[in-house]
């Protein structure tokens, strides 16, 4: 994406509290004019990579750049940065306007310059009109809006949001990600977005950062990191899969004493886990080339609106004493019948689909 | 068997309702018994004394003297100077030192509140007298000023306004803290860094973040402290040395010498009064919720 916005380079970043390591050298560079997500369960360090950026977490150490300049250790009212909050953080004693205009006041605009950049930017968040309303008067959603507003209106190079829309209900945190991702597009701007809602990430994101126990396990496109996780938590953690344990013997690869294909070449002798995901499944007639069949009995059969979840228990002689689910959509398997509970079925995964993570 | 006009269970259900209000009401009841008897009866013979005369019939003298008697003045002058000196130091000394607590952690900030606590849980009397034992003429603080050569004389600290002032801004500070410590920890820091994060200074941010969103715990607070000064005996008796007369002295002093039920009753009325003034001019800018320190 071509931008003038600032690139951020994150380079050995540590940070402990006493023995615990929220930060383990972390090092990322996020590009010019990109959406970055950090993406993280609880407690993974995503946040507080976040407030290194923001300046309200010192580092043990490391180096944090906005283009050339160092800004470690540079406070966080000089760093001159948008930023979203978790609980947005709105001053509960200004209204609309007051809150938006909060930041050109500080940066000595005049009166009609605060007054004129709160209206483009109450119109960028499709809040026109409600300048004059208080804070309390608010739903979730606007309220969410006027603290993007906040955090645009002085046109920051770079914007960092805290899950901005976790306090959000699911309709409503859906159509905002389309029109955050939007937004982005629509200003010159590089974006650090954090959230623990991989499919949040997905959708949003140009790259995604998976951060666990302070440490960034993966960096890549949504696709990528979907199709290609580097380990086993990356698999369960983005995605919905079933993770089933296999063998490597001499190049070969066993799921219980069934030999299988895989999509790379061989790994060393020992222990794996095939990634499988529940919508690559397909129902088997045995005719398919380069597809590992399993097979199985149906033990549930869900009904879940666009889809059927299907988990089905494997052939114990053949596959061990393990299960898996499917989705087959609804709808486009028109003609096949679902099948029910206790159905003996045998399903495929296309070699291209199957790959083993540590 | 159906009903036609009612629906099912509905008079089962209202009447279930209705018990447990009644209930809930009645827990009231010895509470509501103890304002009755302890303070609407007297507070109302209170009233009719007040205007009962010298010579026992009705008449407005003791009023009248209100207005008119120079001493009276003087006395409802020095009670409100010292009711708001005491106020106002209590706002220099408590502001500051709860903006402190409340930005420790809850456990040092726990700590330092047994610190506000301790001597607030200590007999009124107790910690009068203490300041006078420190305070007089030749008390700890005097004499130890004089051992190390600061001064060569004793300074006067009690019997006069200083004095009453030490003691009432000791024992008032911890009313002023306490709703004003829980209205500060109940600002989102967040808004803080927001802030910050906005460009304003630290300093910035305190004068047009934190202050405006503690000024509802301060009102609280200040409030408590001036509407209690105004009707304090001990301190101002043992530590102004009779030379600082509050209203609830003269009060006294109209029962115990000159057996003046009617003269007293008055000045109660009138402090009453005055209180429930500032009560109601206070609830117009603060939520009255907000003087019980919640949110």
């Amino acid at each position: 994406m071509q931008s003038n916005a600032l690139n951020i380079s994150i380079n050995d970043v540590t940070k402990t509290y006493g023995d615990f390591f929220a930060l383990k050298d972390v090092s990322l560079e996020v590009k010019s004019g990109e959406f970055l997500t950090l993406l993280g369960p609880s407690g993974s360090g995503k946040t507080t990579l976040l407030m290194v950026l923001a300046g309200f977490t010192r580092p043990d150490y490391g180096s944090v750049k906005f283009g050339n300049e160092e800004v470690v250790t540079k406070p966080p009212h000089l760093r001159d940065i948008g930023m979203v909050f978790q609980n947005y953080a709105l001053f509960p004693h200004m209204n609309v306007e007051q809150n938006i205009g909060y930041p050109q006041k500080l940066r000595g605009k005049s009166k009609s310059e605060v007054k004129e950049s709160v209206a483009e930017a109450l119109s960028i968040v499709k809040l026109d009109g409600l300048g004059h309303r208080g804070v309390g008067e608010l739903s979730g959603g606007q309220k969410q809006r006027v603290a993007l507003a906040r955090a645009i209106v002085f046109k920051p190079q770079i914007l960092l949001m805290d899950e901005p829309l976790s306090a959000l209900d699911k309709k409503l945190r859906e159509e905002m990600q389309i029109e955050l991702r939007q937004l982005h597009d629509s200003l010159t701007m590089t974006t650090v977005y954090v959230t623990h809602d991989q499919k949040e990430a997905l959708t949003m994101s140009d790259r995604i950062a998976v951060i666990n126990d302070g440490e960034l396990k993966q960096l890549g496109s949504p696709n990528e990191i979907y199709t290609n996780p580097k380990n086993a938590f990356i698999a369960d953690f983005i995605g919905e899969s079933s993770l089933l344990p296999a063998k490597v013997i001499s190049n070969k690869t066993y799921l219980g004493a069934s030999e299988i294909m895989i999509n790379h070449p061989s790994k060393d002798d020992g222990d794996y886990l095939l990634v499988i995901r529940p919508e690559k499944l397909f129902l088997a007639n045995g005719k398919e080339k380069d597809t590992n069949l399993f097979s199985g009995i149906v033990e549930g059969s869900i009904f879940q609106g666009e889809s059927q979840l299907l988990v089905i228990k494997l052939d114990p002689g053949s596959f061990g004493e393990q299960s898996l689910r499917m989705r087959l959509p609804n709808g486009s398997n028109i003609g096949q019948k679902v099948p029910i509970s206790g159905e003996k079925i045998s399903v495929g995964l296309r070699k291209s689909d199957s790959f083993l993570v540590e | 068997m159906a009903l036609i006009d009612e629906h099912v269970n509905e008079a089962v259900l209202k009447n279930l309702d209705r018990k447990e209000n009644f209930t809930l009401f009645g827990l009231t009841v010895p509470y509501l018994f103890l304002i009755f008897f302890l303070i609407i009866i007297p507070v109302g013979w209170l009233f009719y004394m007040s205007f009962i005369g010298r010579d026992g019939s009705y008449s407005f003298e003791n009023y009248e003297r209100m207005v008119t008697s120079k001493s009276y003045i003087r006395i409802f002058l020095t009670t409100f100077k010292i009711s708001f000196l005491t106020t106002l130091i209590c706002a220099l000394l408590g502001y500051p030192l709860t903006y402190f607590m409340s930005q420790l952690s809850r456990k040092w900030a726990g700590i330092c509140m047994i610190g506000v606590l301790i001597p607030f849980w200590t007999s009124l009397l107790v910690r009068t007298y203490a300041w006078l034992v420190l305070l007089q003429r030749k008390g700890l603080i005097n004499n130890i000023a004089i051992d190390l050569g600061f001064i060569s004389e004793p300074i006067k600290f009690v019997h006069n306004t200083s004095g009453t002032l030490i003691g009432m801004a000791h024992i008032m500070l911890p009313f002023l803290i306490l709703p004003l410590y829980a209205n500060m920890r109940a600002i989102d820091k967040d808004c803080l860094k927001a802030a910050a994060n906005l460009g304003a200074t630290p300093t910035r941010a305190f004068w047009t973040v934190f202050f405006p969103l503690s000024i509802p715990g301060l009102l609280a607070g200040l409030l408590i402290v001036f509407v209690i000064c105004l009707g304090f005996y001990v301190t101002p008796a043992v530590l102004g040395g009779g030379k600082i007369i509050m209203a609830a002295m003269k009060i006294s002093s109209n029962i115990e010498l000159y057996f003046s039920w009617g003269a007293a009753s008055a000045l109660g009325v009138v402090l009453l009064v005055v209180t429930m003034l500032i009560l109601y001019i206070a609830s117009k800018l603060v939520s009255i919720d907000q003087i019980g320190g919640n949110k």
